[in-house]
């Protein structure tokens, strides 16, 4: 890799031993893919380690010796959604015994350290920084050290930036030197498509569904959808957003999706259209009876398997607030056929801090209140991690909650059903 | 009968002889390796329901042949982790080229644990099918990957 003057130096140990260490693990993982140079990076990063596990040992001796080293990002970054909210996610004595003090025992330590090196503030965690009222949203062209598979896969899909799958770490290093290797999906040819996918369905796709079979089939490519403009239209307005969020998410975790593009919607797509796919890309035709076989593939891992579930979890990744709204009316207009007053389980939905807080504003806070669903900002996964929450049957609409623990994924249209007791 | 051979590109180089697991689908790093990692466990066992190659097996000190690792930005941290516990597999052997959370996790290892966990790449997919899970095979500093009889 050529190097400038200045990031020679660095790598020499001009600036500091943990610079450098720094500076050689980047070069390192840019010269295994190829890269020729580093490039800025041009705006806020976004880390996928919230949560402070007391086993992820590496995390904090680095982190301690970049704090010893006095370096901080340029930007305020963002990071993903806390692991522990007693408030609204309500434990018994044992599991907070596991969070508090097995678990998640250095979880003040951690946010310690991340504000000493450049965390946002207090509303900086969330999976979604993205949205406009987190406010972590990059510009089309911006060049990111982010990590999070489902706020990469956005970026680089929804707003045009470009960002690498970074793991955990990378994403640190690549925020404090405020440089990154160029490769992949940061090149014009890293983000032209191996894979025509035929959407042929009869309505519009169940979008974790959609984007489950299709991280799946395409594992790292980049995906070129046709046929899903037929039913989200031209313009990216906050349900668009809200549905590539989810479909994303899904493609990244059940796959390894860093990018994909929407016909005539997401904008490369619309900028450049079918020259973005190669010629050798390969077809994946999905109707209604692929998206059936996906959906029927995914096991159950409940141990009774026909247990009546006690816990639901919508928003993984976090909500957006037009699903906040989306989902009150859905669930007044499902107690009142059910003729319940309260939902007849547990359910919380997550979403970024600030959208909480401009939410909790709304009637539509009031009402979901009343029937008794609970709104929080935690990670849903890190809650589920819990051995103890791991063995309760919990339900979710969440592909991604799906992949990494044994909650158990239904459909928006029958998550529905059941959280309001309509038979 | 002639020995299977598979050539690949050196990511961190080591010698290993013994046995392996083959996972045919893409490997999802925290799906697998998180829940013994967590428990902290003094050996893995692959606890990725959706991948019926490696669910239930023991990682720790095998070789895991694997096209790609796929799923969440946290995969290479968790590498570095496993690495940091040295409960690692021995070796991580690509069919294809390494993805980037991989290849994170073995240089976080490599550079900040001084872990010698072995990584090697590109061995064609031939090597999914060729070599079963508990094969014997053999893993030289050169990149060459041996079915041993």
């Amino acid at each position: 890799m050529k190097l400038t003057a200045e990031e020679k130096a660095v790598l020499e140990g001009k600036e500091g031993e943990t610079k450098a260490k720094i500076m050689q693990t980047v070069v390192e993982f840019g010269e295994l893919f190829g890269a020729t140079e580093l490039v800025p990076v041009t705006t806020s990063g976004h880390l996928v380690t919230s949560f402070g596990i007391g086993l992820l040992k590496p995390v904090y001796r680095i982190m301690d010796e970049i704090i010893e080293a006095g370096l901080k990002t340029p930007y305020p970054f963002t990071v993903d959604p806390r692991p522990i909210d007693y408030q609204n996610v309500k434990c018994g004595i044992l599991d907070k015994l596991i969070f508090s003090k097995i678990m998640y025992s250095k979880q003040k330590h951690y946010e310690e350290q991340l504000s000493k090196i450049g965390l946002k503030n207090k509303n900086a965690f969330t999976c979604a920084c993205y949205l406009k009222e987190v406010g972590n949203t990059p510009k089309y062209g911006d060049v990111l050290s982010w990590a999070e598979s489902s706020a990469v896969v956005f970026a680089n899909s929804v707003l045009g930036a470009r960002c690498n799958r970074n793991s955990g770490m990378l994403d640190i290093f690549g925020a404090l030197l405020g440089k990154v290797p160029k490769f992949g999906l940061l090149t014009d040819e890293g983000r032209k498509a191996n894979w025509i996918i035929e959407v042929k369905t009869t309505s519009l796709p169940e979008a974790q569904i959609l984007g489950s079979a299709i991280g799946m089939k395409v594992m790292e490519d980049v995906p070129y959808v046709v046929g899903l403009d037929k039913f989200l239209g031209n313009e990216l307005t906050d349900d668009v957003i809200s549905y590539l969020k989810d479909f994303g998410a899904a493609t990244a975790s059940n796959g390894a999706v860093g990018l994909y593009h929407i016909e005539n919607l997401t904008p490369e797509a619309k900028e450049f259209g079918k020259k973005l796919i190669n010629k050798d890309a390969k077809v994946y035709v999905i109707d209604d009876a692929e998206l059936e076989r996906v959906y029927k593939s995914y096991p159950i891992m409940w141990k009774d398997k026909n247990a009546k579930p006690t816990l639901c979890f919508i928003g993984c990744p976090h909500l957006t607030f037009s699903q906040l709204n989306s989902w009150t009316s859905k669930i007044e207009e499902g107690l009142k056929q059910s003729g319940r007053r309260k939902v007849a389980l547990r359910v919380i939905m997550t979403t970024p801090p600030d959208v909480k807080e401009k939410f909790e504003k709304t009637e539509n806070f009031l009402k979901l209140k009343k029937f008794g669903v609970k709104i929080s900002s935690i990670c849903p996964l890190m809650y589920t991690n819990n051995p103890i929450a791991g063995s309760k049957p919990i339900i979710t609409n969440s592909n991604k909650l799906r992949t990494y623990s044994k909650s158990r994924y239904y459909k928006d249209e029958d998550i529905l059903k059941i959280i309001c007791g309509v038979k | 009968m002639e020995k299977k051979v598979f050539k690949g590109r050196v990511i961190c180089k080591g010698n290993y002889e013994g046995e392996c697991v083959v996972s045919k689908q893409g490997l999802n790093t925290l799906a697998t390796f998180q829940k013994s990692a967590l428990m902290n466990k003094k050996k893995v066992i692959g606890a990725d329901q959706n991948n019926p190659d490696v669910y239930g097996k023991n990682l720790t000190g095998v070789a895991l042949i694997l096209p790609q690792t796929i799923g969440s930005t946290t995969g290479g941290l968790v590498i570095q982790t496993i690495c940091q516990m040295g409960i690692n597999p021995a070796a991580l052997l690509f069919s294809e080229e390494i993805d980037s959370l991989a290849a994170s996790g073995v240089i976080l290892a490599k550079n900040w644990e001084n872990s010698n966990i072995i990584a090697i790449d590109k061995l064609g997919s031939e090597i999914l099918t060729a070599i079963k899970t508990g094969d014997k095979i053999s893993v030289k500093e050169d990149g060459t990957v041996t079915l041993l009889d």
